[in-house]
């Protein structure tokens, strides 16, 4: 079979070919937005001064970077290995029995930094664990990954449900979640930092799971492109029949990877569960398992390009929030839509303008040869 | 339990079972073409939102029905478009659909209606009533076989009778007809069907059209004949409940439709034994009962009962060889 696409210079290919995707479903959006009957560029601005114009602004927009980074490199990690984890959304509630697990068992007796270690392993324990059996399957008896995860996310949630309602929560609340945690189950807010450069955090919960978070950026980054398993990950991605015959065992691959996958997504747990609510709540995650899809895809399963991503939709959601007061015509769910209008023309459709760059970058290579030889004829 | 609660459980199985078999059905003819949906859902949902906005301001359910489809039929065209013409990754397009459609409504509802991405309330002609089916007045007193008549057969809006009449017809359609045969050759061989002369993009395209017509019809239900309005998220998973009884059902369409009427019949029941005990077992939580259909599925998947083998090609974008 002939290969459906040229291969382009790999500037093109992973530079000019993302940023174009990504900039048409910036375009698209903007679109909806005049549909609605808003001036697009006005939105843009309340936009970006919501998210970084001021410090309670810039403190939102870290927290939600901070998740996103966690969510983005687990469904990055996956890519790697050709699998499509979309099952951070459950990895990442189960994370959060695993924080809690820490939280509640240690906050009266210790300080936040003995408890951190301590969620940060049970919290990357029990997501894995919950990627774990759609990862067995998958390798063992061949049921589709992306299909058992979705199942995974459901029962994930009504688990929750159960345990925080039946369980979890005090004796004689309402209330489905746990007891606020005490000093030793909190995480420090960055507010110190941000006063060293002069700027006042507000109410904003941005917390220092973020270093977590940059922390494994680059576990990530020297797991998938330094180690040998990294490689084989890779290897398998790239083509699973050669891996095979290159003596690397898939059904390892795909539970390690992931096994690493879902303990990322479980992470997550840390920041809205020990930084921000100091309690487990339903539906704390808030789809961030799912904007991580969006996330891997725009950053192109790279740690750097997932933080960026992470901190574009973290962009997002907090100057989105300042949109849906500003204008009340836009909600908040236009974060959803731009979301989706990236997973479609960095994902779906990454291939749609493959063709016209191409063309152009032949145009732009054979005139810039033509003048070399010109240049050369007249010397 | 007498019989009246099995007659009232079985009946409301039904009303819940037809939006999956709808959109179960729509996945069948989307999967047997060899192009993966997990975009059902986000289809569903964009059919109720735009069936319950245009039979408010038409004040005709017929018109919503029509515009659900047509809504329905657009992101089933972005979906073919990324997958047969584009090549993309069938999964990453129907999430992106899930998530389009998620966001569109609740954004465009908020933005016509402001009632927080709801629409009004709808009523009378704008919505699809119940239909009594002749006979089922005169033969009501009759004991047992009247009951079952008037309650559980009669007595349901138009687009019940459609879905569960779409289960033979669709059987019919794939295994009985030239365009039945190809679309299921198109989903086991296209390079076979392109020798024969027969464009697979073509095959495809048809079938994701149809499956945008069921989903569509699947969204109308929730919001024009089940309830008298859209909500935001009013699919809220049920898409998903359908690929899973797709599996169920091993891409069959009989067997899709008692897939559907047994997740159906879970939700009814843990709707009704929220809190009642059960004998033996004790309290069964209704989260169990809400997680059932997607761990039995699970369960399936792994093999453990029978085999679900997916169509051959599926979720691989066609090359033509040159």
């Amino acid at each position: 079979m002939s290969a459906p696409f040229e291969k382009l210079p790999t500037w093109v290919e992973v530079g000019v070919i993302p940023l174009v995707n990504v900039v048409v479903a910036f375009l698209v959006a903007g679109l909806v937005v005049l549909f609605i009957g808003e001036n697009p560029l006005e939105a843009v601005k309340i936009l970006i001064w919501g998210a970084l114009g001021f410090g309670e602004g810039v403190g939102f927009t870290l927290f939600y970077t901070t998740n996103f980074i966690f969510t983005g490199l687990a469904v990055a990690v996956a890519f790697h290995a050709g699998l499509f984890n979309i099952g951070g959304e459950g990895q990442a509630y189960l994370g959060g029995l695993g924080v809690a697990v820490a939280a509640l068992a240690l906050d009266r007796y210790v300080p936040w930094w003995v408890t951190l270690p301590v969620a940060t392993v049970l919290a990357a324990l029990f997501g894995a664990a919950w990627a774990l059996i759609p990862a067995y399957l998958q390798a063992k008896r061949g049921s589709h990954i992306v299909i058992t995860t979705i199942m995974f996310n459901f029962i994930a949630s009504s688990l929750m449900v159960w345990l925080l309602v039946d369980h979890l929560s005090p004796v004689g609340s309402m209330q489905p979640e746990t007891r606020t945690f005490e000093a030793g189950g909190t995480l420090p807010e960055l507010g110190g930092l941000f006063h060293l450069f002069g700027a006042d955090m507000g109410a904003a919960p941005a917390n220092i799971s973020i270093f977590v978070a940059l922390a494994a950026c680059v576990f990530v980054y020297y797991f998938i492109w330094r180690t040998k398993i990294g490689y084989e990950i890779r290897a398998t991605g790239l083509n699973p029949t050669a891996a095979v015959y290159a003596g690397i065992s898939t059904v390892k691959i795909t539970i390690v990877t992931m096994l690493v996958s879902g303990g990322l997504a479980g992470l997550m747990a840390l920041n809205p569960v020990m930084g921000d609510q100091q309690r487990l709540q339903i539906d704390f995650v808030q789809g961030a398992g799912f904007v991580g899809i969006a996330v891997a895809l725009m950053g192109r399963a790279h740690p750097v390009g997932v933080v960026l991503a992470a901190f574009l939709f973290g962009m997002l959601y907090q100057g989105g929030a300042e949109l849906a007061f500003d204008m009340p015509t836009i909600s908040r769910d236009m974060i959803v839509v731009i979301q989706a209008l990236v997973i479609l023309f960095a994902g779906a459709l990454e291939h749609m303008f493959r063709p016209g760059i191409g063309r152009a970058f032949a145009l732009m290579s054979t005139s810039q040869r033509e003048r070399v030889v010109a240049e050369e004829e007249r010397s | 339990m007498d019989l009246t609660t099995i007659v009232l459980i079985l009946d409301s199985s039904v009303r819940l079972a037809t939006p999956l078999l709808l959109a179960c059905l729509a996945g069948l003819y989307s999967e047997r073409s060899g192009i993966f949906d997990i975009g059902l859902e986000g289809k569903m949902l964009a059919g109720a939102f735009f069936a319950a906005a245009a039979a408010y301001w038409t004040g005709s359910a017929w018109l919503g029905l029509l515009a659900a489809i047509a809504a329905s039929i657009v992101l089933a065209l972005v979906h073919g478009f990324a997958s047969i013409t584009q090549r993309g990754n069938q999964i990453v397009s129907g999430v992106a659909i899930n998530f389009l459609a998620a966001g569109m409504t609740a954004l465009l509802g908020q933005a016509w209606f402001s009632q927080g991405g709801r629409t009004p309330q709808l009523g009378g002609d704008a919505r699809f009533g119940a239909i009594t089916l002749p006979g089922a007045e005169a033969l009501r007193d009759v004991p047992v076989v009247g009951e079952i008549y008037y309650e559980l057969i009669s007595g349901h809006n138009l687009i019940v009778y459609v879905a569960f009449l779409m289960v033979p017809l669709t059987w019919w359609v794939l295994f009985r007809t030239r365009f039945g045969l190809r679309l299921r050759a198109v989903g086991q061989n296209p390079a076979a069907v392109d020798t024969a002369g027969v464009s697979v993009p073509f095959l495809r395209y048809r079938a994701v059209i149809i499956c945008g017509i069921l989903t569509g019809i699947a969204g109308a239900y929730l919001a024009i004949a089940q309830s008298a309005g859209f909500i935001v998220n009013m699919s809220a998973g049920k898409g998903y409940i359908a690929l899973a009884a797709l599996i169920f059902a091993k891409w069959r369409p009989w067997p899709a439709m008692g897939a559907c009427f047994l997740f159906g019949f879970l939700d009814a029941v843990s709707i009704r034994l929220q809190g009642a005990n059960v004998p033996v077992i004790g309290e069964v939580p209704v989260q169990f009962m809400q997680a059932l259909p997607y761990i039995l599925t699970v369960i399936l998947l792994a093999g453990f009962i029978g085999r679900a083998v997916p169509p051959k090609a599926g979720g691989i974008p066609y090359v033509k060889e040159r």
